[in-house]
């Protein structure tokens, strides 16, 4: 079986006086794709958030590639080969496709800030960009290099939003609704990139689609009001009863989709 | 036709001084979203300790270095000694907005007694490292001087080297990420608190710079720049706060508007016009000529 590289044991996250995870434990394997679904406000995207550090987790416990750690601050993710995708795609409007998948690997500046201050990091400079070019190509989108981000079709974005999460490298990417607002077509392209994707990293998808979520998952988890109720094969989680009555419906027990 | 190219170059030599305040209140803005009041006093401060290193060495070009040097590590200096605290701790409510800016406004009055008190507040003559006497053409002398044509190549300059960090380096990617959407900049790896500080300290530099080209061949005092940042902010408004290109063209546009009102209608008019111009924009485009509408997340 392969290697655990991602625990997460007993996290809870509150607002106020409100519980939006409960004890949620989750793990990925080296390879995977992990699915995690449930109904809006299940607590889905603020279990990335607790792991991209943007809410600060009231109990549980972080194992990263096998050794304890603490819940990291948002801009270690990618130091500690994370990657992520949000919900509303987030690029930076006034910036061009290259420079938005550029800031993706800033990590991989070896140069600090001071010395980037006074001018000494050129070749790093052309390196990083070389390196988006080539995820830009990767997510067939290289010809949008030159383009402001805020001229770029939605679909297009989401290309665009991907690369940038790919081009540090990550060792795990969590991807939040990249099949949002798609079509079949590129619902297509996603799967197959997907599927691709896990010969270099593991996978954490957050969708609504679930086409996409019985397609390319190997596990999934379901979350309900910030618990998890179920987890296991598509197969097995298609077929249990209490995901069927939260959230997928009696249709999808007979393999319907979305 | 000679008298208004003259008046248009004397324009664009004081403009530019305003481009280089406003260009520091907008880098101090865009990081952090407060108006640095302070600005203007810390411009006092490296521009005095300018006037110090031109005395003891003779040197305007050492004391320049020095003030822009000493105007940065103020700039870092502010930011993370007090904005960065002030920020942990009034970080919500009605007070998270206005705290900073009160805060700025306190560490201005700060700055002036202390410059008073090491300096006085009797007028210091800063020479002028040039000659200020106008340009001889044929048998006319034109108003446009040697010390004009210094402070708009050395704005210019400071200028070029901003473009080039903002547009062409990866600081100056991670600064544009950071001013624009500090979450998503995080998730790259870009370390924000360290934006925001660098923030200050280029704004630092840049104020420094404006306060040392203002200031030869007039008297100093500890309030000798607060006309600088009147018309500074008003640049930055009128460019629209966000935007650095906003700031140098709001400064130019304003100093070449105002040396046209200054030789046509009267110096009397130069203040009102600015305040004018600072409610017009405000009332008829808020988000200023390069704006952006729409609010950003700071």
């Amino acid at each position: 079986m392969s290697q655990t590289i991602l625990e997460i044991d007993s996290l809870s996250v509150n607002f106020g006086g409100l519980k939006a995870l409960s004890n949620v434990s989750v793990n990925l394997r080296e390879g995977e794709v992990l699915g995690l679904i449930g109904p809006n406000g299940a607590g889905k995207t603020t279990l990335f958030n607790a792991l991209s550090g943007f809410v600060p987790a009231a109990t549980g416990s972080l194992k990263l590639f096998g050794s304890d750690r603490n819940w990291p601050r948002p801009d270690q993710l990618v130091h500690l080969g994370i990657a992520r995708t949000l919900q509303g795609v987030g690029l930076f409007p006034e910036l061009t496709v290259l420079e938005n998948v550029m800031l993706g690997a800033d990590c991989l500046a070896k140069t600090g800030l001071v010395r980037a201050a006074i001018g000494l990091t050129r070749r790093d400079e052309e390196r990083l960009a070389q390196r988006a070019q080539t995820m830009l190509g990767r997510v067939y989108a290289g010809h949008l290099a030159d383009r402001r981000a805020d001229t770029l079709s939605y679909p297009d974005t989401k290309r665009v939003a991907i690369a940038r999460a790919l081009v540090s490298e990550p060792k795990i990417l969590l991807l939040d609704e990249p099949a949002g607002g798609l079509g079949a077509q590129d619902i297509a392209w996603l799967n197959g990139l997907i599927r691709n994707l896990t010969s270099s990293c593991s996978i954490i998808l957050v969708e609504h689609h679930m086409d996409v979520v019985m397609s390319v998952c190997n596990r999934i988890y379901v979350l309900n009001f910030g618990e998890v109720i179920a987890n296991g094969t598509p197969e097995e989680v298609r077929n249990d009863e209490d995901v069927i009555a939260a959230y997928l419906g009696a249709s999808a027990a007979h393999g319907g989709g979305k | 036709m000679q008298q208004v190219i003259n008046v248009f170059l004397i324009g664009i030599s004081i403009g530019s001084i305003y481009a280089l305040m406003s260009l520091a209140l907008v880098l101090v803005w865009r990081s952090t979203r407060v108006v640095n009041f302070a600005q203007a006093g810390q411009a006092i401060v490296t521009t005095y300790v300018a006037w110090e290193v031109v005395n003891r060495s003779g040197s305007f070009l050492m004391a320049f270095i020095v003030a822009v040097a000493i105007g940065g590590l103020i700039g870092g200096l502010v930011e993370s000694g007090m904005m960065r605290t002030l920020f942990k701790h009034a970080s919500d409510g009605p007070v998270a907005s206005v705290a900073p800016v009160i805060a700025t406004l306190g560490l201005l009055g700060v700055i002036r007694a202390l410059v008073g008190l090491i300096w006085t507040n009797e007028g210091k003559r800063f020479e002028s490292p040039v000659s200020t006497a106008g340009f001889v053409i044929g048998d006319t002398t034109l108003p446009f001087s040697r010390l004009n044509l210094l402070i708009i190549c050395t704005a210019a300059f400071v200028m070029i080297v901003f473009s080039i960090v903002f547009q062409r380096t990866n600081l100056g990617l991670a600064l544009r990420a950071a001013a624009y959407n500090p979450e998503i900049a995080r998730l790259s790896g870009v370390k924000v608190a360290m934006t925001r500080t660098i923030g200050w300290v280029f704004a630092g530099a840049a104020g420094a710079v404006a306060g040392i080209l203002l200031s030869p061949n007039d008297s100093l005092t500890p309030y000798s720049l607060d006309v600088l940042f009147v018309f500074g902010f008003v640049a930055a408004v009128v460019g629209g706060l966000e935007s650095l290109v906003g700031a140098v063209v709001g400064g130019l546009v304003l100093g070449v508007g105002l040396s046209f009102i200054t030789f046509y209608l009267g110096t009397s008019l130069v203040f009102p016009t600015a305040f004018i111009v600072l409610v017009v924009v405000l009332l008829v485009r808020p988000s200023g000529l390069f704006g952006v509408k729409g609010a950003r997340s700071a």
